[in-house]
């Protein structure tokens, strides 16, 4: 059965503080470590520097005032707080002065350093030489309980073959070591300490506002599209974080509510036809079916044909236009220069336009006007706006006439097609006019679903252009805006 | 005509199989893309009518893996995906011709009776005649009795269409796709005025009509 880690200890914050605890406690116990071996050998050497200075100083003292003089001065030193490891002995290895008491076999047949650390024991109670030092009772004490201290030692010898130690006890390094060995204990307690206080106070906050996210969340699966995760206003990443996922819930609460806008659309302008489509059957169903005039089933299927043709139309540019809203996937974009685009639309409904009387004109250009986008979304955003054009002219009171021209300027091209009709003069309805299903009165006579310009709006938005409506004067201008073509 | 319709939907390809055989062709129907594939790969078919969304096989699978065997048969692919990279990808798979649903039939015989006489194509033709109506595609000019006749670069192209499929319905949106390359619906009349201006430099002047409506459906251009 696998593990299951505490709650606690399962979450990210409580991770962290574990792997760095480890890490710094590992970093620590390798410095501890190097220090006290570099102190350890600065130590040894201050310590042989120091006999060799002694043994120095026996020497001269030797030769000054020969043995009594030695004897008394190393006496002398014996007795002094701290003092050093003292030695005289005769060649057959009896100690003859000094502090040392006994000594490991065979340390004084040593000729120069002691090779490894010997024990010994200091001069202490019932001393032979009453000039001995005398010792504290809580030094003999202690003396007693541990008789046997290590040390190293520069043994030399006299010209008379007599023997000369000079000593350091080793209590002092070991004293260090247990000092650090103590300091990094109370380190690393210390750090574990502030690690599990960091963990409490960072990875507790971590994990309260991730939980709160977490919880805003979930709200908003619940249904609440409004909702929007909390922004402390710290500007850190988990900010960062909320302020993205806020960005990408108002772009699906804008899908939502288009899509909520295409249904409501549906339901209200797709359920008039399909009623009147209805209607008409039962009519013709309940008629005579031998009478050929009004009612008749033959009229009768023509008209349902017609309708139900009106409604797929209806039908596909909802679409359309939902899915170019959505993001149309791009894949079809290519260079479409747009006086070309001009020229062919002008071309196909000019000999239209002549037949209800509106003269169409497209001043030639010069130059290229090029745009990254698709050449058949153009096109009928370009003929649905000089349709309209057409048919709002065919009632001005001069001459009828549309004008589609083109400019370009700082990376923009504008397309512009003005008709000399009534134009919408009110500024409200021209905001409205590219709604979806959106038939301002005046047009209420015209044939069309309400849906034209609301195409033209999303395919000039799917180009990452603006579309606006201007009055003219008389009539509309009808601007369409392109970003230029990239690289070229 | 040998037509092949593959479509799952019962009642839409009894309606096909029956309509076709009403205009005088025959019609086999085959419901999924597996038997469709074995069917076409086998049979000797004039033209496919391919659903784009099949059982078992993808419309647009059967069409690749017939065209990779080396079948060249004309297929027309019916689909309710009309956006336009939609058929971009189906013609690219090897349909020639596509064709959104709701569709009308005479939409579809009109198209699949121009596919059929692809086979049998005129492409090669630098001169089209329909009686005393001559179309030269190398010097650009049109001649009827004799006479020639001036047109504009697009109301040549219009002809040259009409008269490439000269005896054959074409439909508005048929010329709107193939002189005008553009596939969506222009809503008003246009085409009508394009085709009524052309009759009138082809027709006025001379003793017959040759350029037809055909009621509910598109023109014919057909001599007498």
């Amino acid at each position: 059965m696998a593990l299951r880690l505490p709650a606690i200890m399962r979450t990210t914050a409580a991770r962290l503080s574990a792997l760095y605890f480890i890490l710094f406690a590992l970093c620590a116990v390798l410095l501890v470590f190097y220090m006290t071996s570099l102190s350890a050998s600065m130590l040894n050497t201050q310590t042989k520097e120091t006999i060799n200075e002694e043994v120095q100083g026996l020497d001269n003292a030797y030769r000054r005032g020969g043995l009594p003089f030695l004897v008394r001065v190393v006496e002398q030193r014996s007795r002094q707080p701290g003092a050093n490891l003292y030695l005289i002995a005769d060649s057959n290895g009896r100690i003859l002065t000094g502090n040392v008491e006994s000594l490991e076999p065979g340390v004084l047949e040593t000729d120069g350093w002691t090779e490894e650390p010997f024990t010994y024991q200091r001069y202490g109670e019932g001393s032979l030489d009453r000039r001995a030092p005398r010792l504290s009772d809580l030094e003999a004490a202690s003396a007693a309980t541990e008789t046997r201290h290590a040390a190293i030692a520069l043994i030399s010898r006299l010209p008379n073959q007599m023997i000369v130690l000079v000593g350091r006890d080793l209590g002092e390094p070991e004293r260090f070591r247990g000092v650090v060995r103590r300091a990094l204990i109370f380190a690393l307690s210390m750090m574990a300490l502030g690690g599990l206080l960091i963990w409490f106070f960072v990875g507790r906050r971590a994990l309260r506002r991730i939980d709160r996210v977490s919880e805003a969340g979930k709200r908003i699966m619940g249904g609440d599209l409004t909702g929007r995760l909390p922004v402390t206003g710290a500007g850190d990443e988990f900010d960062r974080l909320s302020e993205n996922l806020n960005t990408m819930l108002t772009r699906i609460a804008g899908l939502n509510e288009g899509l909520k806008q295409v249904s409501d659309n549906i339901a209200h302008d797709l359920k008039t036809p399909l009623t009147r489509l209805r209607n008409r059957a039962e009519a013709a169903l309940a008629s005579d079916p031998g009478d050929p005039g009004e009612g008749g089933y033959r009229e009768a299927l023509e008209a349902t044909i017609s309708e139900s043709d009106r409604l797929i139309k209806t039908f596909n540019a909802i679409l359309m236009i939902s899915r170019l809203e959505a993001g149309y996937s791009a894949e079809a974009l290519v260079k479409v220069d747009l006086a070309v685009a001009i020229h062919d639309v002008v071309e196909l409904y000019e000999p239209a336009a002549e037949e209800v009387g509106v003269t169409l004109e497209a001043p030639a250009v010069q130059g290229s006007f090029v745009i990254d986008g698709n050449r058949e979304l153009i096109g009928q955003a370009l003929a649905n706006v000089v349709d309209n054009a057409i048919k709002y002219s065919a009632g001005a009171i001069e001459k009828p006439a549309v004008r589609v021209s083109i400019t370009q300027d700082n990376g923009e091209i504008s397309l512009k097609v003005a008709d000399n009709g009534p134009g919408i003069p009110d500024q409200s309805d021209r905001d409205r006019a590219t709604e979806r299903f959106v038939r301002l009165e005046q047009s209420r006579s015209q044939p069309g679903s309400g849906l034209g310009l609301s195409l033209v709006k999303a395919v000039i938005k799917f180009h990452g252009g603006s579309l606006s409506l201007l009055p003219g004067d008389p009539g509309l201008i009808v601007v369409m805006t392109f970003p230029k073509a990239k690289g070229g | 005509m040998k037509i092949l319709i593959i479509e799952d939907d019962r009642e839409a390809a009894d309606y096909l199989e029956k309509a076709f055989a009403e205009a005088g062709h025959t019609a086999h129907v085959s419901r999924d893309g597996e038997t469709g594939f074995a069917l076409a790969d086998s049979g000797d078919y004039d033209v496919m009518v391919v659903d784009r969304m099949l059982p078992r096989r993808d419309g647009l699978s059967v069409i690749a893996g017939l065209r990779s065997r080396g079948n060249t048969t004309p297929v027309l692919i019916l689909s309710a995906l009309g956006e336009v990279d939609d058929r971009v990808t189906g013609l690219r798979a090897g349909g020639d011709d596509y064709l959104t649903k709701p569709y009308a039939f005479s939409e579809l015989l009109a198209r699949v009776e121009v596919l059929n006489r692809r086979a049998t194509s005129r492409d090669a033709d630098t001169v089209y005649r329909a009686g005393d109506l001559e179309l030269d595609r190398l010097s650009h000019t049109v001649k009827r009795a004799g006479r020639e006749i001036t047109l504009q670069p697009r109301e040549f192209r219009l002809l040259e269409y009409l008269m490439r499929h000269a005896g054959q319905v074409v439909t508005r949106t048929m010329l709107l796709e193939n002189v005008w390359d553009y596939h969506f619906d222009p809503q008003t009349n246009v085409i009508d005025v394009h085709v009524s201006r052309l009759r009138g430099k082809i027709e006025k002047g001379f003793d017959s009509a040759i350029l037809h409506t055909v009621r509910g459906a598109g023109y014919m251009l057909k001599a007498a």
